[in-house]
C-alpha cells in the first residue's frame, strides 16, 4: 500500500510541477478513464463533424471553396486518426471507440447535431464552432497527458487555418449580394447560442471539472472561455456587419468584458440526451459506412494474413 | 501576422479580395494561371486547344465530384484522407485545365463559369468518371482504370508545347502514379482477399470495364493536335493486366459500350448519371447568378 501512495505522491508531484506524463508513466486509473473519455469524444467529433459540412461539399457555389472545403474534411479525418491514436496508447484500441461511437456508449461534441442549411453555414462554422473549439483547445497544448498535448499542438494549427478560411468566406458573401448577407445572418443567428454551449453547462453546473483542473487536464473553466470566445467574438461580428442575436449583449466598462445572455439549456440538454434535430442521422451516416465497409476491412486483414503465411512458410523452407 | 494567435490574425488580416484574409491554405489560390501568357503557342489552333483542354478538365473535375460523394462513407479513416486527398489533386488539375480552356476559347470565361454554368450538353468528359459510385469495389476499379491511363496520357503531356497543359502533365504524373498505387494495392488486396470481395471486385470490372475503350478512341480534336489516345490502349492495358494477375481476378472479355450516333462523352452525349450530377455540383452557384464566393 506504501508503495501505491508512494506513486500517487510522485505522479500527483509531477502534475503539479507542470511535467508531462507519457504512456508507460504509472497513472491513476481514473486519469487514464477520463482521458480515454474525452480524447475518444474529441476524436469522435472531428470525424462527425465532417458530416455537417460535408453536406455541402458537393455543392460548395466555385471550385476554389470546394477544394477548401475537401482539404478541410481531409484534416478532420486526419485529426480524428491522430486522436485516436492518442487515446490508443491508454490501452484502447480504435475499432473498439467506434463501435461504442455508433452503439451510443460515447459521445461527441454536440454542435454536430444541428443541421447546415446554407452555404453560409460553412463560414459560420468555421468562424463560430472551428472559433469556440480552438478556445477550448488551445489550453489542451499544455495538458499533462504528452500524447494529447502533442496532437494538439498540430490540430490547434490547422484549426485557426480552417477558421481564418470560414471568417474569409464570411467576409466575401457579406461583400456580396443581399441574399448573400441574408444567408449569412441567419446562420449566425442559427449557430451562435449552440457555439456558445460548446463551453459546457455553467461552472457550478460541471461536476468533473474541478478534479480534470488538478490534474491539468483542463486549465480554465467552462465560464472562463466562454467569456474569453465573447470577447473576442463580439468585435469580429461588427467588423462583418453582422448581429449577434443576444439583446443583453453590452459592453460592460466595470469588468472590461462583454454581458451576455443565458443560452437555453434545456434545449442543448434535449440534444445531448440524443434528441437534437441531427442526432440520428449523423450516428447512421457513421454506423452506414463503418457496418458497409466491413467487408473491405475483412479482405485486407485476410489478405495481410495470407501475405504473413506465406513468409512464414518461405522462411521455414528456405531457413 | 500572430500565427499562433488565430484572433488576432484574424483581425490583423485586411477585408477584401487583395486582402490577407483571403489567404488560404495550400487550395487557396484564386488564379490557377497567374502569370501565364495567354495566347496558344505557336501552330497550335487556340480552339482545338481550349477544346482539349476542357475534355482533360472536364474528366477530372467529374471524377473529383464522384470521390467527393465518398466523404464520411468511406470504409475506414484512412481511406477518407485518401479519397479526399486524390479528389482534392484532380481538382486542381481541373482549375487549371478550365481556367486554360476559357483562356483560349476567347469566351473570356473563368474555371466557374465553365464548371457551373455550363450545360451538361457542353461538357466534355468521358462517360467512366461520370457513373454512380456504387461500391467501395467499383471505386477501385474506376480509379484503377482511370489513373493508369491519365497517368500514361501526362507522360506523353510533358514536353507539350503549351506551357499549361505540360505543367498539368508534370505535377500530374506524380499524382496520378500516386492514384493508380493506391488503387492497384486495393484491387490487389481486394481481389485476393475474401470470396466476397474477390466477388464484388470481379462485378466492379464488369460493371465498368467496357467504359473503358472510350478513353482510347480519338476525338477529331485529339487527332488534329497529334494526341491519340489509341496510343495509349496498348500501355495501359498491359498495365492494368500485370495488376489483375496479381489481384487474381481475370481481364474482363467484355465489348466497349456503344456510342449515340457516333457520340459520347467527348462529344457532350453522356449517361443518366450526369444530369443529377451537375444538378448537384451547380445548384448554389445558379441560384446566385453573379455572386462572388
Amino acid at each position: 500500500m506504501e508503495a501505491q501512495a508512494q506513486v500517487q505522491a510522485r505522479f500527483d508531484a509531477a502534475v503539479a510541477a507542470e511535467q508531462r506524463v507519457e504512456p508507460r508513466d504509472w497513472m491513476p486509473e481514473a486519469y487514464r478513464a477520463t482521458l480515454v473519455r474525452q480524447i475518444a469524444q474529441h476524436a469522435h467529433s472531428e470525424i462527425i463533424g465532417m458530416q455537417p459540412e460535408g453536406n455541402w461539399l458537393t455543392r460548395a457555389p466555385s471550385l476554389r471553396r470546394k477544394a477548401i472545403l475537401l482539404a478541410k474534411a481531409q484534416d478532420e479525418a486526419g485529426h480524428g486518426l491522430y486522436l485516436y491514436a492518442a487515446a490508443e496508447t491508454l490501452g484502447v484500441d480504435r475499432a473498439e471507440l467506434t463501435e461504442k461511437l455508433v452503439d451510443g456508449r460515447q459521445k461527441y461534441s454536440s454542435i454536430f447535431n444541428y443541421p447546415t442549411l446554407t452555404f453560409a453555414d460553412v463560414g459560420v462554422i468555421g468562424w463560430l464552432v472551428d472559433g469556440a473549439a480552438i478556445c477550448n483547445q488551445v489550453p489542451l497544448c499544455r495538458c499533462s497527458y504528452g500524447p494529447y498535448a502533442r496532437a494538439m499542438v498540430r490540430i490547434c494549427k490547422e484549426e485557426s487555418f480552417h477558421q481564418r478560411q470560414g471568417y474569409e468566406l464570411l467576409m466575401t458573401m457579406t461583400a456580396g449580394t443581399d441574399a448573400q448577407r441574408a444567408m449569412v445572418q441567419d446562420a449566425v443567428d442559427r449557430w451562435w447560442w449552440p457555439s456558445l454551449m460548446m463551453f459546457g453547462p455553467p461552472d457550478g453546473a460541471s461536476p468533473n471539472s474541478e478534479r480534470s483542473m488538478a490534474w491539468r487536464i483542463k486549465r480554465h473553466s467552462n465560464d472562463e472561455l466562454r467569456q474569453r470566445f465573447v470577447d473576442m467574438t463580439v468585435p469580429q461580428a461588427e467588423h462583418l456587419g453582422v448581429l449577434l442575436p443576444d439583446p443583453e449583449l453590452a459592453w460592460n466598462a466595470e469588468r472590461g468584458s462583454w454581458d451576455f445572455g443565458e443560452p437555453d439549456w434545456s434545449e442543448l440538454q434535449q440534444v445531448i440526451k440524443g434528441h437534437g434535430p441531427c442526432n440520428a442521422q449523423r450516428i447512421e451516416r457513421r454506423r452506414a459506412a463503418h457496418e458497409g465497409g466491413a467487408w473491405v476491412r475483412e479482405a485486407a486483414s485476410a489478405y495481410a494474413a495470407k501475405r504473413a503465411a506465406e513468409e512464414a512458410s518461405g522462411e521455414r523452407s528456405s531457413g | 501576422m500572430s500565427d499562433d494567435h488565430v484572433y488576432l490574425s484574424l483581425t490583423e488580416a485586411g477585408p477584401g479580395p487583395e486582402g490577407e484574409a483571403r489567404w488560404a491554405y495550400g487550395t487557396g489560390f484564386a488564379d490557377p494561371l497567374l502569370g501565364v501568357d495567354a495566347a496558344a503557342p505557336k501552330g497550335i489552333d487556340p480552339a482545338d486547344l481550349a477544346a482539349y483542354c476542357l475534355m482533360l478538365g472536364d474528366d477530372v473535375l467529374v471524377l473529383s465530384q464522384r470521390l467527393i460523394q465518398w466523404i464520411t462513407r468511406a470504409p475506414e479513416l484512412e481511406e477518407e484522407v485518401a479519397l479526399a486527398n486524390l479528389g482534392l489533386d484532380l481538382l486542381g488539375q481541373a482549375r487549371r485545365l478550365l481556367t486554360r480552356a476559357g483562356q483560349l476559347d476567347g469566351s473570356g470565361r473563368g474555371e466557374d463559369e465553365l464548371a457551373y454554368w455550363r450545360e451538361e450538353s457542353a461538357y466534355r468528359n468521358v462517360r467512366l468518371v461520370e457513373l454512380e459510385n456504387g461500391d467501395f469495389a467499383q471505386c477501385v476499379v474506376r480509379l484503377l482504370l482511370f489513373a493508369t491511363a491519365r497517368e500514361e496520357l501526362y507522360r506523353r503531356l510533358v514536353g507539350h508545347a503549351d506551357p499549361v497543359l505540360s505543367a498539368v502533365a508534370a505535377l500530374g504524373v506524380k499524382e496520378l502514379a500516386y492514384h493508380r498505387e493506391y488503387a492497384s494495392s486495393w484491387a490487389v488486396r481486394l481481389g485476393d482477399g475474401t470470396e466476397e470481395s474477390h466477388r464484388r471486385m470481379r462485378a466492379a470490372l464488369d460493371a465498368l470495364w467496357p467504359w473503358l475503350e472510350e478513353l482510347f478512341t480519338p476525338h477529331e480534336v485529339e487527332l488534329r493536335l497529334g494526341v491519340d489516345p489509341l496510343q495509349l490502349r496498348e500501355p495501359v492495358l498491359a498495365s492494368l493486366e500485370q495488376v489483375l494477375a496479381e489481384a487474381t481476378l481475370p481481364v474482363p472479355d467484355l465489348p466497349g459500350r456503344a456510342y449515340v450516333n457516333g457520340r459520347a462523352g467527348r462529344h457532350g452525349v453522356h449517361t443518366e448519371a450526369m444530369g443529377p450530377l451537375l444538378a448537384e455540383l451547380q445548384v448554389v452557384a445558379r441560384a446566385h447568378p453573379g455572386a462572388t464566393w
